[in-house]
């Protein structure tokens, strides 16, 4: 047995040992997800004992190093954990903007003292956070945000409006873009870190065609940041911003994952010329999932193109997009009642309708296939 | 792992020194067309590939090859679709040498693979399209051995190989697994009319006549009536390497574009410059990455011998096939009128994937197989 057989076998073990059978079913939206922070009332005994178990084990961010609150594992034994995750139909412990965006940005960017605050706390699900990038007048075009953070000698104070901010009403800090300088567009901005509790702050929960607010509008009036709360240089926070999207990207794009198979399986009767749409559709999927496994390695092993996660962010959310229309299509009528238990609360059509977001939200796929063409296939004047 | 191991990124580069200035288009594709050779490629470039072991990639180290698998024939097969290079490769050293792999017709057929001057054919169609269950070529017990009677067709070079493996039916009736067994037929083999046609993309297939064609029993590969499993495993085989080099046949076109579009001028500008193309030009490189992955995981699936290997060669074929017909179709639009030339490379890459595309069946046989083996 090679040391990875020797991994898997443990891993396998434990996993059946500490993995409760609750924590063994589907998530059906991001609503049954573990999110954590202060305010996080657990679900279930078994949702709060099985982040707990994983807290343990580092394993809410395997790859992280052990001295940040991670597992240390490395790419094979992380990869291993996800089959052996996804063998008995694991729930991941712990859903957050930590883990997925700013963690890597922090590992990247961040002083160590920032590191071993900051990060520990994300790995233990202790601190929730949400993301203040888009303004009501810099969506795709991100760079001409004006929330202004003037240096005040021992803070900065932050006037402006963010919008599209994630679970902005439940989350307990915010990573936000702030304009520290007016000199240059890209090079005068900056990246702060700060309590949504501090004075000034304030949300307001936006209600989507799905029925669901998962974003706010958040205003800032005089908000009080003390100094080292800044990640990287000021005026250089677009370096870290672009490093964080492409993790965000990385994120999004794995919305496109899974699936494969269980739709046309799931459908009884099926029509002919359905059944034809959804093999086709799997076929993308099954290839894609296979695209996103070569992606993590390379990413891993630092061989991934910087901008690939554009791509990846533009094939996941288009693809996701397909697979909710072939849902729809399968359901019939079935798939149109709103709020019935029958239908699990609409389910289907508020996934649906929230799948259209995808390929906006982090970029929109017009953006992804300009970087694409700009930076990947360096094409004239893109 | 999906990432190349040390050795496997040397052959990687082999391979596309060896075939780029070898196997070019003007060289071998352009060449055998114009010249109207009747294999359709040539048996010196054959001989380099063996020169360098390539021709027994997928022959074990026991018999003299270099007992290496799908991954790594997948490798040499994309630097072969983006070059055009037309060779015996995939049906000799991919397809039928899976398929005599074990038996005795291996001692018989690895050395003249190995020395590069063996070709073999796979004969398993008998319509337009791959159906291998419908097998219907007859093959009765005669004495000790057996006769054959029916048709094949898009036997590809079948024209110029010196032995053909062949689908026959021995029991059962078509659209039945069990029954089918594989025979090794010499292809001056008495009563075989070999009717060698050009294709689309000046590559060759043969229609075979079987007029009470008599066999040895010795001819037999494997087992008799369970000639599914070899077969399978050389179609598996065969598709995952056409999905390879189908990715690489999506990858020359593309690359063949992209440099258009960034020397090609109108209305005072470089094309590449309008968004309306980049756009286009961005989603075809997101989706031959994404082939490219599915093709070489279906490559390391079979090598590893995973349950879901044939899932995947399905996932990747159908892929593959799709992709790179995108890459060809924008290909051609994107040259404008020159595209339409023959004397632009653009076009033969349109053939080549129409070919490549039907070879182990086309996109639709293998999003049908996925279905059914996703359970609906």
């Amino acid at each position: 047995m090679t040391d990875l057989d020797t991994f898997r076998s443990d891993t396998r073990a434990w996993l059946e040992a500490n993995c409760p059978a609750e924590m063994r079913t589907p998530l059906r939206s991001e609503a049954d997800a573990c999110w954590g922070g202060r305010n996080w009332k657990f679900q279930s005994d078994a949702q709060a004992r099985w982040l707990e178990a994983m807290v343990g084990r580092g394993w809410t961010v395997p790859d992280w190093p052990r001295d940040y609150g991670g597992g240390g594992l490395s790419a094979d034994e992380t990869r291993v954990l996800k089959e052996e995750m996804t063998r008995i139909g694991a729930r991941p412990p712990l859903t957050s903007f930590g883990i997925s965006m700013l963690g890597p940005a922090l590992l990247k960017f961040g002083t160590e003292e920032q590191k071993k605050h900051y990060l520990g706390q994300i790995a233990r699900g202790e601190i929730r956070w949400c993301q203040g990038y888009s303004e009501p007048g810099a969506g795709s075009d991100l760079a001409g945000l004006q929330t202004k953070a003037e240096d005040k000698g021992d803070h900065w104070l932050v006037n402006g409006q963010k919008v599209w901010t994630s679970y902005a009403d439940k989350a307990d800090w915010i990573f936000c873009l702030v304009r520290t300088s007016a000199e240059s567009k890209q090079g005068g901005i900056s990246f702060l870190l700060f309590d949504m509790e501090t004075p000034g702050v304030s949300t307001k929960p936006i209600l989507l065609i799905s029925g669901s607010s998962p974003f706010c509008e958040t205003f800032f009036d005089d908000v009080k940041v003390p100094k080292d709360q800044i990640v990287g240089e000021v005026n250089k926070g677009w370096d870290v911003a672009k490093y964080l999207l492409g993790h965000e990207r990385e994120m999004i794009s794995g919305m496109g994952l899974g699936m494969g198979g269980s739709l046309g399986a799931s459908t009884k009767p099926l029509d002919p010329l359905l059944r034809a749409e959804i093999a086709a559709f799997d076929v993308d999927a099954l290839a894609f999932a296979a695209m996103s496994e070569r992606f993590a390695a390379m990413w891993k092993a630092g061989e991934a193109h910087p901008a690939s996660p554009s791509m990846m962010k533009y094939a996941g959310t288009e693809l996701n997009k397909r697979r909710n229309e072939l849902t729809m299509a399968a359901g019939g009528s079935d798939a149109l009642e709103w709020d019935s238990e029958r239908g699990k609360s609409g389910a289907t059509p508020r996934s649906w309708l929230r799948s259209k977001g995808n390929s906006i939200e982090g970029g929109t796929s017009e953006i992804q296939l300009n970087i694409v063409a700009k930076h990947i296939l360096k094409l004239p004047g893109a | 792992m999906s990432l190349l191991s040390d050795d496997q990124k040397m052959l990687q580069e082999t391979a596309a020194s060896f075939l780029a200035e070898e196997g070019s288009i003007a060289k071998q594709l352009r060449h055998w067309r114009d010249i109207a050779c009747k294999d359709g490629f040539g048996h010196g470039l054959w001989k380099q590939f063996a020169e360098l072991g390539l021709t027994g990639i997928c022959i074990p180290e026991s018999h003299g090859g270099l007992g290496l698998g799908a991954s790594e024939a997948a490798l040499v097969l994309e630097e072969i679709g983006r070059n055009l290079t037309p060779s015996p490769f995939l049906t000799t050293a991919v397809a039928a040498t899976r398929a005599i792999e074990g038996t005795a017709h291996a001692d018989r057929w690895f050395p003249g693979i190995l020395s590069g001057d063996a070709v073999l054919a796979l004969a398993v169609d008998e319509g337009p399209r791959q159906a291998p269950e419908g097998t219907a070529l007859d093959a009765k017990r005669q004495g000790n051995g057996f006769v054959l009677n029916g048709a094949k067709q898009f036997v590809v070079q079948g024209g110029s190989a010196d032995m053909i493996v062949a689908a026959a039916r021995t029991s059962g009736s078509p659209g039945e697994r069990d029954g089918i067994t594989l025979f090794a037929v010499p292809r001056n083999a008495v009563g075989l009319a070999v009717d060698s046609q050009a294709q689309v993309d000046s590559s060759k297939a043969a229609r075979l006549t079987f007029s009470n064609v008599e066999l040895d029993a010795d001819a037999v590969i494997g087992e008799v009536d369970g000639g599914w499993a070899p077969l399978s495993r050389a179609l598996d085989a065969g598709g995952a390497g056409a999905a390879a080099e189908l990715v690489g046949v999506a990858s020359g076109a593309s690359a063949m574009t992209l440099d258009y579009l960034r020397q090609r001028k109108q209305f005072g500008k470089l094309i590449g410059e309008f968004q309306a193309l980049q756009h286009r030009a961005a989603h075809l490189h997101s989706e031959i990455e994404i082939a490219r992955a599915a093709a070489f995981k279906a490559a390391q699936l079979l090598d590893s011998g995973n349950d879901d290997a044939a899932l995947f060669v399905s996932v990747a074929k159908a892929k593959a096939a799709d992709v790179a017909n995108l890459a060809v179709r924008e290909g051609v639009q994107m040259h404008g009128g020159i595209g339409m030339t023959d004397e632009h490379d653009i076009g033969l890459y349109m053939k080549r994937e129409a070919v490549l595309g039907e070879l182990f069946g086309d996109v639709y046989f293998h999003r049908n197989r996925v279905a059914e083996l996703s359970g609906y």
